[in-house]
């Protein structure tokens, strides 16, 4: 029981629950579909950024550079499309935000990787350089008439319908891109040796370095598998609201980064799950839209969620000195 | 035996390197815009505007020293200069004695990121978070706070005599710079001369090691994290005097620069390498270049991509470095800048 | 010999080093050394700390690739050994740190070594348990599969990592210092598990100080010393005397440096029914002024327990301390500090120094305040002229006290650590493995230097797992066994193998 409930998951999952009911109580209209379908939406792109964030983090490492690079490839992507004149489906734009993803990844790889720095130093290096080079060499307009593709893709829904009090809902088929991700990398994680030799270096390197796990491409695979799937946010972000805006996304990465460390990952690495992950950022979801209902200001919502952070990470490491001291 | 004459170490050679890689740059832009770059104008103008992070800088690398890190500084800085300003409006709402105004701000300012210092320092010492998640939330918290006493708007109406901490000009020399030649000689006094000091570098080589040796982590760390809070809050006094205007979000952008500016003075991110000067040339370097990148009609993007690649490029010389350096000694690489300063069990 | 290992004889070597060297920072930890191991032959491999055995060890497994000579795997030379090309030509190690994933579980760690020698690209979990399960059955342990590795006692990390390494595919398994944290009936599951991988055709390199180890399960051994090849032949041709000899390089005078009979001075610390719970419980010891009592046990017996609550790392939860008569509590390490406790860690490089930090630095470490002057300001010249004092006192080899202790050898760095707690002017001191990684001259040194400063009046404690270093420079010494002393002799009515059956024996046979 104890161990349960020092479980991150299980800790944010209650408060979660309780943030549900309380609100719940509050405002019934809370606990419909089309709220949850609302949430849904506005949790969607930081979702697939947490669960490349949580790879990193697995892996030992952390990186703040995802959002830059989402918004390059984002931002590159859309112009050339535009440019170009290529309408082209959403497949198209996917493909070629998540392949100019992955070669930015390879660039945090390389530092990473090759000449072994610290993540957190090169990520910060590269957040910059990747948000400089877009501003200065692709383009710092706004396109507001994305590709034809694009705008059919922000259209189509899995879901939609009206409920009993005559709310409107929807659900985009933009979901199908966040299944679609947290299924392939719960496979790498848990499927491969791939994934296994993730967990392993955030276990201990040196461990993994002696064994015979080649360390250097599970990271090269690691900054390109974030990479990649940083772009297709990106790309999916532009596409849901139906513009390309170069200074989008960046400055996210704090607030991603903590959703994930609140759902149990370790910052010193080996530790971390999907679920937990998803039920991180699904906090921060709700917490961001329900404060309101809650009749907080939403002035206060920073102060909530630090508090979370702190609280979310605070009480299981202040178990894991306690516990330590007595062992 | 034979005493050798002082032996050159790698981190008298980088700050070799740094001072030659400042002068060339220094150089570089002043043969390229004698006419600007070379001129009286442009040198005060500099000297008004490089202090404000180059004090956040100095709060980065002594968080640094330790192997941690403060991600807070910013909000520690707009959190403590909100309340200075909002103390400043309530009490001097007609303006007033420069003396009395200026000290009713650095009172509430300075005491307000010194107790910030401490919230981080009780997290980071006494629950055990790493500096990194315990700074990423406080900074948040302190932002958030700043949010909700000015309402998310700015805290205007600042005595004018406050102006003078960040715009007068003492026989041409600005007030901003004789405060941050100040803080760099305290700073420099406090990490070579005292006890703390002394302790903070073995402290950031080997935490477990510093425990081992008697001495007290919890408290060096508190006091690391007092002095970087009380650090960032004087850089925010000097940005809403310069600015004229009190906001809970100045200076987001100034975070990551702080950080670069630590790591490409010398400042080791796992801790236990760090000086003063170094962070002064980095200081002077990037501000050489970012004011003759403008004179060279640059875009403030093309600075940010010059800047995130200058950071890349400093590791990875830099890095070589520590290498040789962990190689020689046959141990495994350092700590991750990860990781908690706390013993691993 | 019988017929298989004739046969093996003429199959090519499993591993073969052909004039290996390897230097690190001008400072040569391997020369010119050339060693074959044959299909089935269990090596020894001899050497004081810091002859090179891990050196070898590390450019055999790829951790480390040499700098000139050639390996060969299976009679191919290998261009550039990397840990993975290592672990696919059969080539198992098991660490002495154990090298295990603390944050997988025992199944997983165990598979690991298997997935990799195989080449697993997809995790089947059924049968990483299987395989798990069958490793662990191989050496006849039960330890739950699921539980994190983190959370094992140190006995049972060694286990793992000793199942870990016997994957089928391993031709060749090295094993380093195998048995610190093993009871008696493991290490002899483990010596009979050796025999058997040996009639599989696996070769084992087995590095162990312990000698009566050496000589029941090894064919042939191999001596380092100073990364030299010394000595190399038939496990016969050796007996005790002449393989330390050949380690040493010099005739061990193994008379103590301390007797028995050495006057005791005034009681100095008495400390009764001390416990800690999952660490020791119910110890009782008495030390006087002038004594030096020694502590030995395996990894995992207390012992490194017990010294850190004696300082107040992690301080005991019962019993009590008595410091010259007077009842002292020891929450912190400041209290230890406070009433002349000093502690000399067990691991120099994690727990002692800060390698990049000046030799005058880590001596003052210790004395800050007392080198601080009025308004606590610390000078460096102050700091520089403390060092200076001791590394003339102590004789650390040193052309300045300003250069990086990293730039000293281990017995130096030794020296430095005593230097840091002498400096305190403390009245007991606690020596945990004070000779570890240190080369012959030193540790004479050093046990000269302990018998020096009991001699003067100081109360030492030496915490060891090196039975004829406690023989020598301890008047008495204690056994420590799952966290109780279990029994306590004087060093002139003890010898070496007795001591060695006191500490390992199990519980149930004692």
């Amino acid at each position: 029981m104890a161990r349960l409930f020092a479980r991150n998951e299980t800790l944010v999952a209650t408060i979660l629950l309780l943030f549900i009911i309380v609100t719940s109580i509050v405002d019934p209209s809370f606990l419909s579909v089309p709220t949850l379908f609302d949430l849904l939406r506005n949790g969607l792109i930081m979702a697939i950024f947490a669960i490349g964030v949580l790879l990193v983090l697995i892996s030992g490492g952390i990186d703040v550079s995802f959002t830059a690079l989402a918004a390059f490839a984002m931002y590159a992507t859309t112009k050339t499309l535009v440019e170009t004149g290529v309408e082209g489906s959403m497949a198209l734009a996917l493909a070629m935000s998540g392949g100019i993803g992955l070669c930015l990844g390879l660039v945090n790889g390389f530092f990473v990787g090759t000449m072994r720095l610290p993540t957190l130093i090169v990520t910060l290096g590269t957040l910059s350089a990747f948000r400089g080079a877009l501003l200065t060499f692709v383009g710092s307009q706004l396109i507001s008439n994305v590709p034809d593709g694009m705008r059919d893709f922000s259209r189509t829904m899995l879901l939609r319908g009206t409920n009993a009090d005559g709310y409107f809902y929807s659900l985009p088929a933009a979901v199908l891109v966040l299944l679609l991700v947290v299924v392939l990398t719960w496979f790498i994680l848990y499927r491969t040796m791939l994934g296994r030799n993730i967990f392993a270096i955030g276990g201990s390197l040196d461990s993994a370095r002696r064994i015979g796990i080649p360390v250097t491409k599970v990271q090269y695979f690691i900054y390109a598998y974030v990479g990649t799937i940083s772009g297709i946010a990106g790309i999916v972000h532009a596409s849901l609201a139906r513009v390309a805006n170069p200074f989008d996304i960046v400055g996210l990465e704090l607030s991603v980064i903590a959703a994930v460390v609140l759902g149990g990952a370790r910052l010193q690495g080996g530790t971390g799950t999907i679920t937990g992950t998803l039920l991180g950022v699904a906090l921060i979801v709700v917490i961001n839209n329900s404060l309101i209902t809650l009749g907080i200001p939403s002035t206060w919502q920073n102060i909530v969620i630090g508090l979370l952070i702190l609280l979310g990470t605070g009480v299981p490491a202040w178990q894991a000195r306690r516990s330590g001291r007595t062992e | 035996m034979a005493k050798t004459s002082r032996i050159v170490s790698s981190d008298h050679r980088h700050l070799l390197g740094l001072a030659a890689l400042t002068v060339a740059i220094f150089v570089a832009m002043s043969l390229a815009r004698p006419g600007l770059f070379l001129t009286g104008a442009n040198m005060q103008s500099m000297a008004f505007q490089f202090p404000e992070y180059a004090i956040l800088a100095l709060a980065m690398m002594t968080a640094m020293l330790t192997g941690g890190i403060d991600l807070s500084i910013i909000g520690t800085a707009n959190l403590s200069s909100i309340l200075a300003a909002l103390a400043m409006t309530a009490l001097f709402p007609t303006g007033g004695n420069a003396v009395a105004v200026l000290a009713l701000a650095l009172l509430v300012g300075l005491s307000v990121g010194c107790l910030c210092g401490v919230i981080n320092g009780l997290f980071i010492a006494g629950i055990g978070l790493p500096p990194i998640l315990a700074t990423l939330g406080t900074g948040i918290v302190y932002t958030g706070i700043g949010v909700v006493v000015t309402g998310g708007s700015a805290v205007v109406g600042l005595p004018d005599s406050f102006a003078v901490l960040g715009n007068a000009a003492v026989w041409a020399v600005p007030v901003p710079l004789l405060v941050f030649a100040a803080v760099a000689v305290v700073m420099a006094f406090v990490l070579n001369r005292t006890i703390y000091g002394h302790s903070v570098y073995l402290f950031g080589t080997n935490p477990r090691a510093s425990r081992f040796a008697g001495l007290k982590n919890g408290r060096l760390n508190m006091t690391t994290y007092m002095i970087s809070g009380t650090l960032a809050a004087l850089a925010g006094l000097i940005l809403i005097s310069r600015a004229n205007s009190a906001k809970a979000d100045y200076a987001e952008s100034y975070l990551l620069i702080t950080v670069l500016i630590a790591v490409l003075g010398g400042t080791n991110p796992y801790g236990g390498v760090g000086r003063v000067l170094g962070v002064v040339l980095a200081v002077l370097s990037l501000q050489f270049l970012s004011s003759g990148l403008n004179m060279l009609q640059v875009s403030n993007f093309a600075k940010e991509f010059v800047w995130g690649l200058t950071l890349l490029l400093a590791m990875s010389v830099t890095r070589i470095e520590w290498r040789r350096m962990i190689d020689f000694s046959g141990v495994g690489r350092g700590r991750s800048p990860n990781a908690a300063t706390g013993d691993k069990p | 010999m019988n017929d298989r290992s004739r046969e093996a004889h003429d199959a090519p070597s499993v591993v073969a080093l052909d004039h290996i060297s390897k230097s690190f920072a001008g400072v040569r930890a391997l020369d010119d050394v050339s060693l074959a191991i044959r299909p089935g032959e269990v090596v020894c491999l001899a050497g004081e700390n810091g002859s090179g055995k891990s050196t070898l060890i590390k450019a055999l497994s790829g951790a480390q690739p040499a700098e000139s000579g050639t390996v060969s795997f299976h009679g191919q030379p290998q261009a550039q050994i990397s840990p993975i090309g290592a672990v696919r030509a059969g080539v198992q190690v098991i660490y002495q740190d154990f090298s295990l994933f603390p944050n997988l579980t025992v199944a997983e760690n165990i598979a690991f070594n298997d997935r990799l020698a195989r080449g697993t690209r997809w995790i089947d979990w059924r049968e990483m348990r299987r395989t798990a399960e069958a490793a662990l059955g191989r050496i006849g342990v039960d330890i739950p599969l699921d539980a994190v590795v983190e959370d094992l006692p140190v006995a049972s990390k060694q286990l793992v990592a000793i199942a870990r390494a016997l994957v089928d595919e391993a031709r060749l398994i090295v094993m380093d210092e195998p048995t610190a944290a093993l009871t008696e009936r493991e290490v002899k599951h483990l010596l009979g598990i050796i025999s058997r991988l040996k009639e599989r055709g696996i070769a084992v390199l087995f590095v162990s100080h312990k000698l009566a180890e050496v000589f029941s399960v090894c064919e042939r051994v191999v001596v380092l010393r100073n990364g030299r090849l010394v000595a190399e032949g038939p496990v016969d041709e050796f007996d005790p005397a002449s393989l330390t000899h050949h380690m040493t390089g010099r005739e061990i005078d193994a008379a103590p440096v301390v007797s028995a009979d050495a006057p005791r001075g005034s009681d100095l610390l008495q400390v009764r029914h001390l416990s800690r719970e999952g660490a020791f419980s119910d110890v009782s010891l008495d030390l006087a002024a002038g004594e030096s009592l020694g502590i030995v046990g395996l990894l995992g017996s207390g012992r490194s327990e017990l010294a850190k609550a004696l300082f107040g790392m992690d301080p005991a939860s019962s019993g009590t301390i008595r410091i010259e008569g007077e009842e002292a509590r020891i929450d912190s390490i400041s209290d230890a500090m406070e009433r002349g406790i000093a502690y000399v860690p067990e691991d120099r490089l994690t727990e002692g120094l800060f390698l990049t930090q000046s030799i005058g630095a880590n001596i003052a470490a210790g004395s800050f305040r007392r080198l601080a002057g009025t308004f606590g300001l610390v000078r460096k010249s102050d700091i520089r002229d403390e060092a200076d004092g001791w590394v003339e006192r102590l004789s650390i080899a040193t052309p300045s006290s300003d250069l990086p202790v990293s730039s000293l050898s281990g017995g130096n760095q030794q020296r430095v650590m005593l230097a840091r707690w002498l400096a305190t002017t403390p009245r007991i001191l606690i020596l945990n493995g004070p000779t570890v990684g240190v080369d012959v001259g030193s540790k004479a040194d050093i046990h000269r230097t302990i018998a020096d400063l009991a001699a003067e009046g100081l109360g030492v404690i030496v915490i060891s797992d090196d039975l004829p270093e406690v023989l020598a420079c301890c008047n008495r010494i204690m056994v420590m066994r799952d966290g109780r002393i279990v029994d306590e002799r004087r060093n002139d009515d003890v010898t070496e193998n007795e001591l060695s059956h006191l500490l390992s024996s199990d519980a149930e046979d004692a």
